[in-house]
């Protein structure tokens, strides 16, 4: 099946069978078409002794560590045909995730995430404020995994404003007065958590203070990339949410999880406030001592599966996360699909050199 | 007004169209009028995932409208924008 089709589908769509036996099936396509197309991943494959005619769930096939595309450079297609080269965040000195796309793969990105986000935003575009600075989409040959966001996202916006400047400074004026003329409609407010704590909701406390306020009763704000900073802080999500709401009278709040490696399937946030897998792609849980698929309930490490990558070889990925799933078809919300949360990285749990875990991985 | 004149009136917002979604592509995108038959998202530089966004919102401005995400992310050649400005949005070229 081609992912096309699979784009005509509904995001939350699908109950379990239906959606096991669609992702099965364009999984294993996936994996054959890296085998033959990346040399590195079919060396990997060789070594596990992987055999496609032993597959029969999505479940069963083989994972790489996210961190191996820090250590490798992997695609499936020729060099000629990369588009576009998107890179994880990472402190300076840190080794970076590459991840090589191919037109037809940046283009199922951009049309994943816009048919997942629109089931939270409406179909139509809206008014929106970005919560970082406008220099993070600079540097156009290497977008970082922060600047995609942002630039994924934006297809989502019809006028749109940075609310913070190049010095991460509140550009206080033009949010005001961006607000006043967008009064009555939905805005859409978009930024990384830590950012929008730091830089967006200290400063519209601290300006409240001094009697100056903004109304964003009207918006509903999506925010992800993860919660380590903010819980050294003691801000858990409860805090954020009601901070948020004392503030400017934000309620419509949306957490998402998603990662360079697999950008388009995002994992949105529901008004149950949990985490939701869309057909597109899957969460699966594994035990961190042997890997094997674990119970709705339990903790373990997270793996990510993803029907769209056709460039490069990270369809399916085991994460440094930790995570449980909670249930799946029968969250509150009504949406289709797995829904779980995330307790954040794994602790004292650096994942090995590649060999290393692969042995662990497949010689059971 | 007399037949005639409802007439030329197209003709010209038909010319005024195409030179102002030749120019938005032209400023935006950095390339000159003979690059633009043919032309098809990621073959110039700057028409990556930033220049897109910068000119749909130059072409949103110049047309008065707001196109759909779809649209959006349809809009693959400056042949191929022309039919959905055309077919969604009444820009008679």
């Amino acid at each position: 099946m081609s992912y096309e089709e699979l784009l005509d589908m509904k995001p939350y769509s699908l109950n379990r069978e239906d959606k096991h036996r669609f992702l099965t099936n364009r999984l294993v396509e996936l994996t054959m078409k890296h085998k033959e197309g990346c040399s590195e991943y079919s060396a990997i494959l060789n070594s596990i002794g992987f055999r496609v005619d032993e597959i029969h769930s999505y479940e069963q096939l083989p994972f790489l560590p996210v961190r191996l595309f820090k250590e490798l450079d992997l695609r499936s297609v020729n060099e000629e045909n990369i588009v576009k080269t998107m890179t994880s965040s990472g402190t300076s000195g840190q080794a970076v995730s590459k991840i090589y796309l191919d037109r037809a793969t940046a283009s199922y990105q951009q049309k994943t995430m816009v048919k997942i986000v629109s089931e939270f935003t409406g179909t139509g575009r809206l008014p929106m404020i970005i919560v970082d600075c406008p220099s993070v989409v600079q540097n156009r040959q290497m977008f970082s995994a922060r600047g995609a966001g942002i630039l994924g996202f934006s297809i989502l916006g019809s006028k749109k404003m940075y609310a913070l400047d190049d010095d991460m400074k509140l550009n206080v004026d033009e949010l005001k007065l961006f607000i006043e003329n967008h009064k009555g409609e939905r805005i859409l407010l978009f930024g990384f958590t830590f950012m929008i704590w730091q830089h967006f909701y200290k400063e519209l406390l601290r300006l409240k203070d001094e009697g100056i306020t903004f109304d964003l009763s009207n918006a509903i704000l999506i925010h992800g990339g993860g919660w380590k900073k903010l819980i050294n802080e003691s801000v858990s999500q409860e805090v954020f949410f009601k901070s948020m709401n004392d503030v400017c009278g934000l309620s419509d709040i949306h957490d998402y999880y998603g990662m360079v490696e697999q950008t388009g399937c995002i994992y949105m946030q529901c008004e149950c406030g949990n985490l939701h897998a869309s057909i597109y792609s899957d969460v699966i849980v594994r035990d961190p001592f042997d890997f094997s698929v674990c119970e709705k309930g339990k903790r373990g490490i997270i793996q990510v599966v993803s029907a769209i990558p056709e460039s490069y070889p990270g369809h399916s990925l085991l994460t440094e996360d930790e995570g449980e799933i909670m249930g799946e078809d029968d969250c509150p919300c009504g949406r289709k699909g797995k829904y779980f949360r995330i307790f954040g990285r794994l602790k004292n749990a650096e994942i090995r050199g590649c060999s290393d875990i692969y042995a662990e991985m497949f010689n059971k | 007004m007399p037949k005639e004149g409802i007439l030329k009136k197209r003709e010209v917002d038909k010319m005024t169209n195409l030179e102002n979604y030749v120019q938005a592509f032209c400023e935006t995108l950095e390339v000159s009028e003979e690059q633009l038959t043919g032309l098809k998202y990621q073959d110039v530089p700057l028409w990556d995932s930033v220049g897109h966004m910068n000119l749909i919102a130059r072409l949103e401005e110049v047309f008065d409208i707001m196109m759909d995400t779809d649209d959006i992310i349809d809009f693959s050649s400056f042949e191929k924008g022309k039919e959905i400005l055309g077919n969604n949005y009444d820009v008679v070229f």
